[in-house]
């Protein structure tokens, strides 16, 4: 029985298109567009607009899942670390490298907040590593100091990880200008000179797990979790620097969790 | 839910997730890597998900996700546009799908992503009020705007400024 009593509302047409409309509605909006040109009109567009949208994107289901994907790998690696986020990390090591998990060396993509940081960071690399007088203001002989100062310009625990275990030392630490106030900057040193930097600021972007970017002959991997970006930056052997990243993540990590409770 | 049932779920909405990534941003890495974020959010907040809808519980972990991304990068005043993938018009066969990209890059995000949960991915109005955190009236003048930008935009009128809610 067709409803005459209700007018058809702009909403009744959406509906319509969407298959939304109650069972008794149907005929009554029917018989309204046969009568009103304009509104049979726009009806038309959006039901044109639906069938382009979906011819231009629904093949997406038809392609093979990206390998980076996989939720299975995700559950068995999730089980055996304990934080998640370490995900790509270890895929990485397992599996050889999947350019898909190292894709990501362009600057657009999900965060442009976290790879401004990550620019920054890589810029304070290449500025300071080169300082042979000069490389920190605070030096590592002072850590107890140099992370209170840190900590308390950033107005939230700082900490160092101790990279002893992978060979680097500690040479100290600065303040550095960042994106979204002031960062710490780490700077570690190798037996053969090779130096490393952590540096860490406030971040306002989604989680994300390990990423990979390299600018010439500098790299880093950051990642941000619980309000934070970090940033380890160094020469760009990936390996090398995967382990350095690695063990840094874990120690940072692990302190946040003790912290968060 | 068992892990097992749980991780089951999340791999038979994978598809789905990566055709809604697409056409949210426009962009097919910053997709995919929007979909591995959500299925690594997932997986964290397993412990939080009491079994119901598993479908749209990761569209709204995937919806925020993105707006959280869209945000943060308006932030910047000297960065690029609100929206990725800013494909230029184009000639050619090409020109109909690139229409449609640039139409759907014009709107704001929350129309945006109305339309595709409804045209695109077959959400119920009252799920996409879930996914979006919104009354169902929110819902439907999300809908109605972003439909009349898209047929102002493909019928040839100049677009629209856009404002940011």
């Amino acid at each position: 029985m067709i409803n005459h009593d209700l007018p058809i509302m702009e909403d009744d047409l959406h509906a319509y298109v969407d298959g939304e409309l109650p069972a008794g509605r149907r005929a009554a909006v029917e018989a309204w567009l046969a009568a009103h040109a304009d509104d049979a009109a726009r009806v038309g567009a959006w039901r044109a607009q639906a069938e382009m949208i979906r011819n231009r994107y629904g093949g997406t289901v038809l392609e093979p899942v990206p390998s980076k994907l996989d939720a299975a790998r995700l559950r068995r690696i999730e089980r055996r670390w304990f934080r998640p986020a370490l995900v790509a990390v270890v895929a990485a090591f397992a599996l050889g490298g999947l350019s898909g998990w190292f894709g990501h060396d362009v600057l657009e993509g999900e965060s442009r907040y976290a790879n401004t940081a990550t620019a920054d960071a890589i810029d304070a690399y290449k500025l300071y590593v080169v300082e042979v007088r000069h490389p920190v203001e605070v030096p590592g002989a002072e850590e107890p100091h140099l992370v209170q100062w840190l900590s308390k310009r950033l107005g939230y625990g700082v900490r160092a990880p101790d990279l002893g275990p992978i060979g680097l030392k500690l040479v100290g630490g600065r303040l550095l200008p960042g994106p979204g106030g002031p960062a710490a900057f780490l700077m570690y040193e190798g037996p053969s000179g090779d130096r490393y930097t952590v540096y860490c600021a406030r971040s306002n972007s989604p989680e994300t797990a390990l990423r990979y970017r390299a600018v010439d002959q500098v790299a880093a991997y950051y990642w941000i979790d619980d309000s934070r970006v970090y940033v380890v930056s160094g020469p760009a052997d990936r390996d090398r620097l995967l382990r350095v990243a690695r063990s840094a993540y874990d120690q940072l990590e692990a302190g946040d969790q003790k912290n968060r409770g | 839910m068992g892990a097992r049932e749980f991780e089951k779920g999340l791999e038979a909405a994978i598809p789905a997730l990566r055709r809604y990534a697409r056409a949210l941003t426009r962009d097919p890495e910053a997709a995919d890597d929007l979909v591995q974020d959500t299925l690594v959010r997932a997986l964290r907040s397993e412990h939080l998900f009491h079994g119901g809808d598993m479908r749209s519980w990761l569209y709204t972990i995937l919806t925020n996700l993105n707006r959280n991304r869209l945000r943060s990068l308006s932030r910047r005043p000297t960065m690029a546009p609100l929206d990725d993938a800013d494909a230029p018009d184009a000639a050619g066969p090409e020109a109909g799908g690139r229409d449609i990209e640039r139409a759907l890059a014009l709107l704001v995000e929350d129309q945006r992503a109305a339309l595709l949960l409804v045209v695109l991915e077959g959400l119920s109005y009252r799920e996409v009020a879930q996914v979006q955190g919104v009354p169902i009236g929110t819902v439907m003048s999300r809908l109605a705007r972003a439909r009349a930008q898209m047929k102002s935009y493909l019928d040839g009128d100049r677009p629209k400024l856009r404002r940011v809610k």
